[in-house]
């Protein structure tokens, strides 16, 4: 297995609607990305797009409509998908187009343009429900967090208010990051517990907002990475897990497939302890309650732990294990796949010392992001080391 | 050392906002799609669908897992064989989970929330069931582990879907036992 | 070098309808039986999983999460590649190759008969902004795009409601054959005999469906549809599934199969815009390249023995053996005549059938085209059979309005 490295990272504004079509997203993003790396297109050997589903950007196989902003004409590409878990799938994809030898210098491009799609974004998700059990029953998305929140929340006896502080904590930490969507210094807990009831338990500010954006993420291999710069970040460990279509035939109360993706990861990395080892932490965070049941997916901590955790203040930024320091999904926005700006994208600019305002403080070595997909039910983890 | 660069160095990319799409400030074009299906259904769901015009929830056994599994479906996704009989159960369950939604299909809001959940089925093995409405109760009685009962459709008026059942309702304390 | 090898096939019937099947169960039939042929049981042996897919072909959001069941992928590592199969085979392939993976399969199908409006998928495809709106009246909607949903969603105003009423997307296809044709100086009726030729060859292909014997004539005097496409020169579509099961040749050995190598694979996607992509299947061009580079093939056309190359469109086959540098430009069509290209000839192409004679299987494409290739080496084609083929390529694109292809090839020895 060859070692691969980080050399480049890159990514848009995030916004409800930004102007810019897809293709034109994924070029800025990869410019910016391209720049960090001191890379030209033709340095470039293979490419991978990360995109969600097609119904958002209204355009049926979109990953060859896109072609062209991704610096990809006239090069080997492949799209890889598997719904919200694509942010982290994609990276890892793009690390075996390296590690397997084939390619010396990879490009990974995410890109999501849901305010295309009329009358709301939600109107694409219809379609992601079984047809024959689901479809009949005319139902909304949040319904799945909220079915599963709620299992969550009654299994461990957690209640709303510390929920709340994880959505507190993230749209704050958002303050430093340029391009977020939902920062707010003075938000709090009232605010959380006022806000619109969607579909109890879930709440309007317990849920990231659907955004367009594009990030981008250069690899390449060992032999050529200090060509390109002298504190590579390598990729330690990737794992990813899928578990049973039938998301009604099993306990909603933990994330098994997370665990297994991140057995699978630590296992590559070496990672024995997970919370002593890994300094910092991007779970996905679409909703808050995500980022604990993921902190507990992540074993990070145990079944039913990662509420404790955060209200002792653990994964503030300065905390023992600072969890979404990026402002996650919830501050920065959730342009599905494009994620990869704050899962992994952010964990490489944390570990060279670049995120500016958002640095994590004492030299972070290790970071761990993960992303979360289709029908509640896909777990992918990427590990980064300096 | 120079000071690194942070990175997002910038955030390209121009804010639309509603009122720039209002004052049409901006150029769009608009496309609806003809795209219709009619999937197969084949033979695990025919025979659910089926039953449930009967008015009852049929599941299917896996005798090396030992699983009575609903939705029934014809390989077992454990053991990656076929599964063996088909298995009656019962139309009552417990509730799994639920949740309370003031949001339609669209994202939109409703006056009268929808309560829905999760219902592990009688007679399949633990924690196997589907989605659906639950009904005759006010939203505060739902609970995770309440016994409930489906309410079917009247026969004639059933065509072989999941709505064949209207929603789920509490068992009633005291209700004759069959 | 950890070479890699195909262990395991399977694959469905293809036929035009499969109404007693479920997509999943289905793709476990084509699974299953790859599993038997490999000796491996999925819930153990296989440490990852492939589908090759795309959504508006499914009727899903998200089809990745119908997948897993019926695949064995449980709780495993699974994934989708929006791609062709052979792009799920490149990606296998890597995933061996980086030690990390052992055996890894790969499933790829088609169920468009569940999809009852084809054409206008096809045409969702195209560029919303520059190309859709070729295809019927435009209309700008009085229409602000408000967020506050109070308004109902207006009426479709571009284009018409009615699938009919839009232009085919394959009108593409007519465009670029009448380039091809002058390009080269094939003819029309050259193009019909690689339809004569396909659907010959499906007859001795059990689980091909459009077998049929028919005359140059009869392809000739078919309906135009898209001048010079005429109806008998397009490939209707089929259901199909296929799974490969790739391993890496330490793991085959262990398991005492005697292995097809996967040598090389490659794929290259051209820009999208339709006004200034070429129309010389040059992504096919650009995938062989990188695929003869890993396989180590310096002269295809003396050292292949067997191709299997994509023909959606009966030029298709013409075109794509010249990109693939297996004839020169407008010399594929001279050695269809020679009979060069027949089951016996020197360069037997789609002894399949092709997608011709067995049926356009969309992603499933490049599998069911690997699945021949293996069976050709393996010795196991039957009245079809390819004497002594050691080296053989498969070759998909991903249809109108692609410009991308896949290559994948296939060896007896590693390489």
């Amino acid at each position: 297995m060859r070692e691969v490295a980080v050399i480049g990272g890159g990514m848009t504004l995030f916004r409800r609607r930004l102007l810019e079509t897809g293709k034109e997203l994924s070029y800025l993003a990869t410019k910016m990305a391209m720049e960090e790396a001191g890379i030209e297109k033709q340095d470039i050997d293979m490419v991978v797009l990360g995109s969600a589903p097609d119904a958002f950007d209204g355009i049926h196989i979109k990953g060859d409509n896109l072609v062209d902003g991704c610096a990809a004409a006239g090069k080997p590409y492949v799209r890889v998908f598997n719904g919200g878990g694509t942010g982290v799938f994609a990276p890892i994809a793009g690390w075996w187009h390296v590690a397997s030898g084939v390619a010396d210098v990879a490009l990974v491009v995410c890109e999501e343009k849901m305010g295309s799609c009329y009358p709301h974004p939600q109107t694409a998700f219809r379609h992601i429900w079984d047809p024959i059990l689901d479809r009949p029953l005319n139902p909304n998305l949040v319904w799945l967090f909220a079915m599963e929140m709620n299992r969550y929340m009654t299994a461990h006896d957690i209640k709303k208010e510390d929920i709340a502080l994880v959505a507190v904590k993230n749209k704050r930490n958002a303050v430093g990051h340029p391009c977020a969507q939902l920062a707010d210094p003075n938000i709090t807990v009232e605010d959380v517990l006022n806000s619109e009831m969607m579909a109890w338990p879930v709440q309007r500010l317990d849920i990231s907002p659907p955004s367009d954006g594009a990030s981008a993420l250069i690899y390449c291999s060992k032999d050529k990475a200090r060509q390109f710069t002298d504190e590579p970040v390598w990729v330690a460990g990737t794992g990813w897990t899928i578990d049973s279509t039938m998301w009604t035939n099993r306990d909603l109360y933990f994330p098994q497939y997370v665990a297994n993706a991140a057995k699978m990861a630590y296992k590559m990395a070496g990672i024995s302890n997970p919370f002593k080892e890994i300094d910092i932490a991007e779970p996905y965070d679409p909703f808050d309650y995500k980022e604990l049941h993921h902190m507990e997916g992540l074993l990070l901590c145990d079944k039913g732990q990662a509420p404790i955790l955060t209200r002792e203040g653990v994964t503030q930024r300065d905390g023992d294990l600072p969890v979404c320091p990026s402002g996650g999904l919830l501050g920065v926005g959730n342009p599905i796949a494009a994620t990869m700006g704050q899962k992994v994208c952010e964990l490489y600019w944390q570990l060279t010392g670049k995120a500016g305002k958002r640095q994590v403080p004492g030299d972070p070595r290790v970071g761990v992001g993960q992303a979360w997909g289709d029908i509640m039910q896909m777990g992918t983890v990427i590990v980064l080391r300096k | 050392m120079a000071k690194k660069q942070a990175m997002p160095k910038s955030a390209p990319g121009t804010h639309v906002s509603t009122k720039d799409i209002v004052n049409k400030k901006i150029a769009y074009t608009w496309w609806e799609p003809e795209v219709q299906y009619s999937w197969s259904v084949g033979p695990a769901m025919s025979r659910f669908l089926e039953e449930l015009k009967n008015g009852k929830i049929v599941g299917r056994k896996c005798r090396k897992c030992r699983r009575v599994i609903v939705p029934p479906r014809m390989f077992c996704e454990h053991c990656y064989g076929p599964t063996d009989e088909w298995v009656y159960l019962k139309d009552t369950g417990s509730v799994e989970t639920y949740s309370i939604s003031y949001l339609d299909a669209d994202a939109r809001r409703i006056k009268e929330p929808i309560l829905v959940g999760v219902v592990s089925i009688d007679g399949a093995s633990p924690k196997h069931g589907f989605m659906h409405y639950f009904g005759g109760m006010k939203p505060e009685e739902l609970h995770i582990g309440m016994k409930v009962k489906a309410v079917w459709k009247p026969k004639e008026e059933r065509e072989g879907s999941i709505r064949d059942i209207i929603y789920f309702e509490p068992v009633k304390k005291g209700g004759r036992k069959k | 070098m950890n070479k890699v090898c195909v262990i395991g096939v399977g694959h469905t019937d293809f036929n035009s309808m499969t109404p007693d099947m479920e997509w999943k169960e289905f793709m476990y039939e084509a699974c299953q039986k790859a599993y038997v042929d490999a000796g491996i049981d999925p819930r153990k042996d296989v440490d990852s999983f492939i589908t090759c897919a795309e959504d508006y072909y499914e009727g899903f959001g998200i089809f990745d999460e119908f997948v897993p069941d019926q695949i064995g992928a449980t709780l495993r590592p699974c994934g989708t590649v929006c791609g062709d199969g052979i792009h799920g085979l490149g990606n296998a392939f890597m995933q061996i190759k980086t030690g990390l993976m052992d055996i890894v399969a790969i499933e790829a199908h088609s169920k468009v008969s569940d999809l009852l409006t084809f054409g206008d998928v096809v045409l969702f495809a195209f560029d919303p902004v520059f190309e859709r709106p070729i295809s019927g009246p435009v209309e700008r909607p009085n229409f602000a795009g408000s967020p506050s949903y109070t308004k109902k969603a207006p009426k479709p105003l571009i284009g018409s409601s009615k699938e009919t009423e839009r232009i085919h997307p394959y009108f593409l296809a007519g465009l670029e054959m009448q380039h091809y044709l002058r390009k080269t100086g094939t003819t029309e009726e050259q193009c019909a005999k690689v339809v004569v030729k396909n659907k010959k060859n499906a007859f001795r292909n059990p689980y091909a469906d459009y077998e049929a014997r028919i005359r140059v004539e009869d392809v000739m005097e078919s309906e135009y549809m898209f001048k010079p496409v005429k109806s008998l020169d397009i490939a209707p579509t089929v259901d199909g599934a296929v799974c490969i099961v790739l391993a890496s040749h330490k793991k085959a050995k262990e398991l005492g199969v005697d292995p097809i190598y996967l040598s090389g694979f490659g794929y290259c996607s051209e820009t999208p815009w339709l006004s200034t992509r070429g129309m010389d299947a040059g992504y096919a061009k650009v995938a062989a390249k990188m695929a003869y580079k890993m396989a180590g093939i310096k002269k295809p056309r003396k050292e292949i023995d067997i191709v299997e190359v994509d023909d959606k469109f009966s030029y298709k086959e013409l075109q794509h053996l010249e990109s693939l540098g297996l004839a020169r430009s407008g010399e594929a069509a001279e050695l269809l005549e020679e009979g060069e290209l027949d089951v016996k000839g020197s360069l037997p192409t789609n002894t399949s059938g092709g997608l011709l004679g067995v049926g356009n299987c969309l992603e499933a494409t490049g599998l069911q085209k690997s699945l021949e290739i293996v069976t050709q080496l393996r010795g196991h084609a039957g009245k079809r059979q390819v004497p002594d083929c050691e080296v053989g390529l498969a070759q998909s694109w991903r249809g109108i309005p692609t410009g991308t292809g896949a290559v994948a090839i296939f060896t007896r020895e590693g390489r």
